[in-house]
């Protein structure tokens, strides 16, 4: 009998799968966006918004993951997106090989940024890498403004937060700036959008974000 | 179903080790949790019984679970605090300027092997 000493992550296995992932679609000069929120925060909303906006430059596809169904998908695809539905039979959040399948299943030629939608959930997704070069978050306004407390993991991995529906302010107690203060407090370089998808409020801001990180990608690839 | 991704992911890594290191069995594992890992380790132990039975590799292995305390750093009177009792207002200052220094964890700290 041998003991063997290992003090390894338990999710190390997956990280260096994630890193893997990461410089190959660097390689080949795809940005891979990791889209995390709640359900009904409005990602569908927001990548079929962002579709139109770009106008196929830069050119994006859409990795829609769920534990089933494919109604995010076929929305996606009646607005012209090319996209592919992952199901995570049961998982909450995507990991990097099950990212790695559902691009492999896809038609990236030509694609320049894929969003990869995960699972609907605060907590499990942040705590798992899936090869992603950026991660944005989604919180919309029936939400409300105290989430970064709850949900502070969340908050701290991720690159961006867009703080969707703002079209619905004034429906609910949700104060911006208090929210963009507990986020910071979590992340000080989170980068924040307030969106309104629906209405167009500050989807140009959020868009040249995205077009500036394609064209970093591009760059170093 | 949290408990579950990660049963599979240190599955997924012992597996990998096992295979590097011409292990066929393992009959122990040590994991370290830290206190606000946010794992239900009653749970988690429930989950690995379920999946261990799946695993010629695992399956007569017994996992220990070891619990470790969070401890947060306060930036503004330079002190340490235990986390799980006062959360990010430090104690002795009042200040919310404090972050976590470790208690987040989830290590496999050992395994024991049977050899041939």
């Amino acid at each position: 009998m041998k003991v063997i000493e290992l003090n390894e992550s338990v999710t190390e296995s997956n990280d260096r799968d994630a890193q893997e992932l990461s410089s190959q679609l660097r390689g080949r000069g795809i940005l891979l966006v990791n889209l995390m929120s709640s359900p009904g925060s409005g990602k569908t909303t927001l990548l079929k918004r962002i579709a139109a906006d770009f106008a196929g430059s830069p050119k994006m596809a859409v990795l829609e993951a769920d534990i089933a169904s494919d109604v995010d998908a076929v929305r996606m695809e009646e607005a012209g997106v090319t996209s592919v539905q992952a199901h995570t039979d049961g998982m909450c959040h995507m990991d990097a090989g099950m990212t790695r399948r559902g691009l492999e299943a896809m038609d990236l030629e030509g694609v320049d940024i894929v969003f990869l939608e995960n699972v609907g959930n605060l907590i499990c997704p942040a705590e798992f890498a899936t090869g992603a070069q950026k991660n944005m978050m989604i919180l919309s306004v029936p939400e409300g403004d105290d989430k970064p407390l709850k949900y502070p993991l969340m908050f701290s991995e991720s690159d961006a937060l867009v703080i969707t529906k703002t079209d619905a302010l004034p429906y609910f107690d949700f104060d911006i700036r208090t929210c963009e203060e507990r986020a910071k407090k979590l992340n000080p370089g989170l980068r924040i959008f307030p969106v309104s998808a629906k209405a167009g409020d500050g989807m140009k801001e959020l868009e040249e974000w995205l077009k500036a990180a394609v064209t970093e990608i591009k760059r170093e690839k | 179903m949290h408990e579950m991704g990660i049963v599979l992911h240190l599955a997924k890594t012992l597996t990998q080790t096992a295979k590097e290191q011409n292990i066929v069995k393992i009959s122990h594992v040590t994991l370290e949790v830290g206190e606000v890992s946010g794992i239900l380790t009653d749970y988690f132990s429930d989950c690995w019984d379920y999946f261990k039975g799946r695993s010629e590799l695992l399956k007569d292995s017994v996992l220990e679970v070891v619990t470790t305390p969070a401890v947060t750093w306060c930036d503004s009177c330079k002190k340490t605090y235990p986390t799980v009792k006062y959360g990010r207002i430090c104690p002795y200052c009042g200040s919310g300027e404090t972050w976590l220094l470790y208690g987040n964890q989830c290590v496999i700290r050992d395994i024991t092997a049977e050899e041939e």
